[in-house]
């Protein structure tokens, strides 16, 4: 790590998030001022415009790549347009325990007099919310799904390399003749194109301007820099003179001057350089690796100051688009291997001055992190199918071990033509026990997006961005719409629809019959004070009795959630267009249609699914303790469930001893997996969005199955009330005790390439990886499991007394991250239940 | 009958690749340190998890034979009485009472294997076979070598050669690796430590020497055993005296204090004469990797 970088790092690390008022200041100005002037997307591109020209242009020392969200490092805006903070929330961001965002007495009130009262009754979030139904509203405050977009903006985006070969001048040319193109004599929505299109080409010139504001502020402080050293030359001068009378004695101080002046020439030397690329990019297509590196930096910056987006944005295969400039450059002599690392170190420390945009209410409970979730992808392939491993790739993964810091994420991508000392080398940095990279199959999740209907080439150039779900990169707004918490759907339908913890009916009332449970009509349907007579689960005579009302539970819910989930897309693509993303993502421009308005050439909306453990090891206890060996009746089961265990710890250690569970490659727990997933597929899949494309499913939790968990009672695998569920779609905690291998084969049962993503966690102690021979097993492994179309991994390389002594003594482990689920988080910026989680995975060792 | 006390996969310490061992109950030798106490005797025995147990006494009223009671807040079994049914182990809801060893199927076994075929091919691993000590159980062995040898399967058997030249011959033929143990050099010690003496052990890895066969010699290394300059001198002397020495790497494999916890579940005693034996330090594990370097002989160590 060269010094700057280690500065750089240093200032990133230490610095606290605070929370700037600045961007809701210009933007309530500008609401106020302009409201109803314009159509919609014009006026949001003119509140970006506005947004670019007024707000404080940030270049720190030692710098290369430059540019903040904020006025400096780590200072987050708000977003009130979406949801406006109360004086509470800032409050309790201010004096939080862990996820704390500063602020100062003054801004709060400042924020209470000039912004809050604009936005009242008028955000997206009100919006959203007065819209719902109180089915709805029963089963989201019951925790059985949370909602993506109650707060922050549809996300997930990943480019694709079309920024290295235009720029924002030529983006705007595409636009101008699409609009010139414009038929408003046949073509009924050329009115809504034109106002589109207008509204990106003005997101293009507030772009092109904010990196002009970068250029002309670093010939400011290269001017002050001159100035500097004159005055130091002056002072040398005198020196000089004495020198003479000294007799050279003190020489030594003279050379030291001369290298601060050496230093300061080199800084007005860099200054200069970073406005002559401030003034090329964005608005032209880069040339130099250096250029490349900021035209992006300019972009992600571009489109987390228009919105919120839900996972900030993300460069996608950023070794492949580097890998032209770099070998370019090398061969002409113009940069070195050094030199490129530098800069690409300069990129992830500014990802990581950004933490995610705080949230309030139960979604602050979902995710508490200040990740947002850029997760850069390494290796894959290219769009014609060769390996797109590069020296750039392996210079990305000296970054990410250098620095291990929280964010970006990074990723390595494994196909069949992946060479292997690429694979070994990612290993190499898993094993130092960061939490990444993570590792995607990208043979496996090509044909997830071909399966989904994408052409094979724009299959290839896709991958997977935030945690684990797949896209086409640059092509396709592929929006997350919220978690689904399947077991917390297990135990309405064993409650017949009723939340225990609440009482209310928040599912479906189902009557069992002799033959299968059948579905009470629409007409019957419980109503939420209606109180008809229900069944208790000890009605239930079979197995598939219990397992048929699950499914009419799991598709009620997931009804529900859709209905909402196609509203709020509507008021995105109404209210709140992301004008300058659309710019950039095909084909948004040809179809003058925004991102969030079927712009995009693909449109794809995922559920994610968790705690496939938790349910699969409970309907197993059900069927094998309950049904097949009788070993103890439904009726005593359920009294000790509701009784978290404590009135029958006898049944308890039976069933977490003596059950078939999920992922120890055991056909009878795996079928019961294989079977809540295939029907969860079909409870999601093909389901309509609003832009004539569907639904499809996804299986991750982020840190949700902790959420999930805490609102969720015991569950007949034996988990206690209140606990993390499982991740993703790894095995319950602890529930795997047959090694690693047989995870991954009961992973590899469930037919992967349906969904838009898997997530399997693992937790190796550190002497499972100690030799060069144990790293190439690992790397085995991960191969052995994409044989079986798995979709990704990734490795804890932690061992529990680490973690236990972390706890006592946070303060000597400030930098221990570790994997979460789907991305890397500070141990010790994890609330109590969530260390927790961790600690209860399953320690996969050997002696 | 021969028993199987376990069957581990993701075993990446015993043979190339990522492998499954599987574990025969039963051994001639004795050795103090023994990691696996369980796979010594080549019956069936019972084990107490004293931790796990929450001394509900359901075992107690599920013995056909009442071979077990509840005294002084212990769960103890009458080894007089104990038939080793296994039905305390089916009425314990803890997993507390175990029986280690179960007659499984030459087809059980192979279907467990050939679930890991997967990862033997992407890693080179295969299955290694290991004790206790598989070659007293030469039919159930024979078998499996046959079977794995005909689905390609890499063959690691991992044995103490205190066997009958002919039968040390016979397995070497049906596998593709030998991992074979040197404990001691000095015939008395070996007697002292492992109940037998070290001749015939010897003189069956000079046989896979001369006759080509392919081994890996490993030596457990205990401090205060056999760690010491004049053993490992020896050691390395006599694999220097065999024929193609210079292409064996020699394993070392420290010693670990995990028996302990599996004699008190056996209900058995623990190295009972208090012999001193440690973990050895990376300084003595250094030296003895000098040592055989010095022989002209690779020598690794975990």
């Amino acid at each position: 790590m060269t010094e700057r970088i280690s500065r750089l790092r240093k200032l990133s690390v230490e610095t606290e998030p605070t929370l700037s008022i600045e961007r809701a200041l210009i933007e309530t100005e500008f609401y106020k001022e302009n409201w109803g002037k314009y159509p919609i997307p014009v006026l949001r591109s003119l509140n970006f415009m506005e947004i670019c020209k007024k707000k404080t242009i940030y270049i720190g020392d030692d710098e290369l790549i430059v540019g903040e969200r904020g006025p400096k490092p780590k200072a987050v805006p708000t977003f009130p347009e979406l949801t406006c903070h109360s004086v509470e929330d800032l409050e309790v961001l201010n004096s939080r325990e862990l996820q704390r965002y500063t602020i100062s007495r003054e801004d709060i009130e400042t924020y209470a007099k000039e912004v809050i009262p604009f936005w009242e009754g008028k955000t997206q979030r009100e919006r959203i919310f007065s819209h719902v139904p109180d089915e709805w509203r029963a089963a989201y405050e019951a925790g059985l799904f949370t909602e993506f977009m109650e707060q922050r903006a549809p996300g997930h985006t990943a480019l694709d390399g079309k920024i290295y070969q235009m720029g924002m001048l030529d983006f705007r040319h595409q636009i101008e003749q699409e609009i010139a193109k414009l038929d408003f004599l046949n073509d009924p929505e050329a009115t809504d194109r034109q106002e589109q299109l207008t509204a990106m080409a003005i997101s293009c010139d507030a772009v092109i301007m904010f990196a002009e504001r970068h250029a002309r502020l670093a010939e400011e402080m290269a001017l002050e820099v001159e100035a500097e050293i004159k005055k130091l030359n002056a002072g040398e001068g005198f020196q000089n003179k004495s020198d003479e009378n000294l007799n050279g004695k003190i020489s030594g101080d003279i050379s030291s001057e001369s290298q601060d002046q050496s230093k300061l020439k080199q800084r007005v030397a860099e200054l200069r350089k970073i406005a002559e690329v401030c003034r090329w990019v964005p608005a032209n297509a880069p040339r130099t690796f250096h250029e490349a590196l900021q035209m992006y930096w300019f972009v992600h910056l571009g489109t987390i100051t228009e919105l919120n987006g839900w996972d900030a944005m993300n460069p996608g295969h950023l070794d492949q688009h580097l890998a032209p400039f770099y070998e370019k450059e090398v061969e002409a002599g113009t940069l070195n291997r050094d030199e490129a690392k530098e800069l690409l170190s300069c990129l992830w420390i500014k990802v990581n001055n950004h933490p995610a945009p705080p949230k309030v209410g139960i979604t602050a409970r979902e995710s508490g992190t200040y990740n947002d979730f850029t997760n850069i992808n390494i290796g894959g392939v290219r769009a014609d199918g060769s390996d797109g491993v590069s020296e750039v790739s392996y210079i990305i993964l000296e970054v990410v071990e250098e620095l291990h810091i929280l964010q970006p994420g990074s990723s390595i991508h494994i196909s069949s033509r992946t060479p292997e000392r690429f694979l070994k080398a990612g290993c190499t940095v898993i094993s130092k026990g960061y939490g990444y990279p993570s590792i995607f199959n990208a043979d496996a999740y090509i044909q997830e997006l071909t399966r989904q209907g994408k052409s094979l080439k724009d299959a290839r150039e896709g991958g997977c961005s935030g945690c684990i779900e797949v896209g086409a990169f640059g092509k396709e707004a592929y929006l997350l719409t919220g978690y689904l918490n399947v077991p917390k759907i297990l135990e309405i339908t064993l409650n017949n629809g009723v939340d225990p913890s609440t009482g209310k009916q928040v599912g479906l009332k189902i009557q069992p019959d002799s033959e299968k449970a059948r579905v009470v009509s629409d007409s019957e349907k419980a109503g939420f004070t209606k109180d008809s007579e229900t069944a208790g689960p000890a009605e239930w005579k079979s197995f598939e009795e219990l397992y048929s009302a699950f499914v009419a539970q799991i598709n009620y819910i997931t009804d529900l959630k859709i209905r909402v989930s196609n509203y709020i897309d509507r008021m995105f693509a109404k209210y709140a267009p992301a004008t300058f993303l659309s710019v950039v993502i095909d084909d948004c421009i040809k179809k003058g249609r925004d991102y969030y308005n079927g712009g995009p050439r693909y449109n794809t909306n995922y559920i994610q699914c968790t705690g496939l453990g938790t349910v699969t090891d409970s309907l197993a206890a059900i069927k094998w303790h309950v049904f097949d060996k009788r070993n103890f009746t439904m009726e005593r089961l359920m009294k000790a469930v509701n009784s978290n265990f404590a009135a029958d710890e006898i049944l308890w250690h039976t069933i977490v001893n003596k059950t078939p569970f999920f992922g120890n490659d055991n056909d009878y727990a795996d079928s019961i997996a294989v079977r809540v997933y295939e029907d969860l597929y079909s409870a999601i899949e093909g389901k309509p969005n609003t832009k004539g494309e569907c639904f499809h499913l996804n299986m991750l939790s982020t840190t949700c199955h902790v959420y999930f968990g805490k609102v969720t009672g015991a569950t007949p695998n034996g988990r206690r009330a209140g606990a993390a569920i499982s991740d993703g779609t790894s095995p319950s905690q602890g529930a795997d005790t047959h090694g690693p291998t047989a995870v991954i084969r009961s992973l590899g049962k469930l037919d992967q390439l349906k969904s838009g993503g898997t997530l399997l966690n693992l937790r190796f102690l550190p002497s499972l990886v100690k030799t060069e021979s144990d790293i190439a097993k690992l790397a085995s492994l991960v191969r052995s499991y994409f044989t079986l179309n798995g979709h990704h991994v990734q490795f804890n390389i932690v061992d529990t007394a680490t973690l236990r002594d972390a706890q006592q003594r946070p303060a000597e482990y400030r930098d221990l991250l570790v994997r979460m689920a789907g991305y890397s988080d500070y141990f010790n910026d994890m609330n109590r239940d969530l260390q927790e989680e961790i600690i209860s995975r399953t320690e996969n060792g050997a002696i | 009958m021969s028993l199987i006390f376990d069957i581990k996969k993701y075993s990446i310490n015993d043979g190339p690749g990522i492998r499954l061992t599987v574990f025969f109950k039963g051994c001639p030798l004795n050795c103090i340190w023994c990691h696996n106490p369980e796979g010594i005797s080549p019956k069936k025995e019972k084990m107490h998890n004293r931790n796990k147990c929450i001394k509900c006494k359901s075992c107690v009223g599920h013995c056909p034979n009442s071979a077990l009671a509840m005294e002084y807040d212990e769960i103890i079994t009458d080894a007089n009485l104990c038939v080793g049914c296994g039905q305390c182990t089916e009425a314990c809801p803890t997993g507390a009472l175990e029986i280690s060893g179960a007659e499984l199927s030459v087809d059980y076994i192979m279907k467990e294997i050939k679930k890991e075929s997967f990862v033997f091919d992407q890693s080179e691993g295969g299955v290694t076979f290991c004790g206790g000590e598989p070659l007293m159980h030469r039919s159930l062995l024979m078998e499996l070598l046959d079977k794995c040898g005909e689905l390609r399967i890499h063959r690691a058997v991992d044995t103490s050669l205190y066997a009958t030249e002919s039968l040390v011959r016979e397995i070497a033929q049906n596998c593709e690796l030998i991992l074979a143990d040197m404990k001691h050099m000095d015939p008395a010690m070996h007697k002292k430590y492992t109940g037998e003496s070290n001749e015939l052990i010897l003189s069956n890895i000079r046989m896979l020497a001369n006759e080509g066969f392919t081994f890996t010699p490993r030596i457990p290394l205990i401090e205060g055993i056999n760690a010491d300059e004049q053993n490992i001198t020896a050691a390395a002397r006599f694999l220097a005296s065999l024929p193609g020495f210079e292409e064996r790497t020699v394993e070392l494999l420290p010693y670990h204090n995990v028996a302990k916890g599996k004699h008190e579940k056996l209900y058995t005693n623990y190295n009972p004469d208090n012999i001193p034996m440690d973990k050895p330090s990376p300084e003595t594990i250094a030296r003895c990797i000098a040592i055989f370097d010095s022989y002209g002989i690779e020598a690794t160590s975990r």
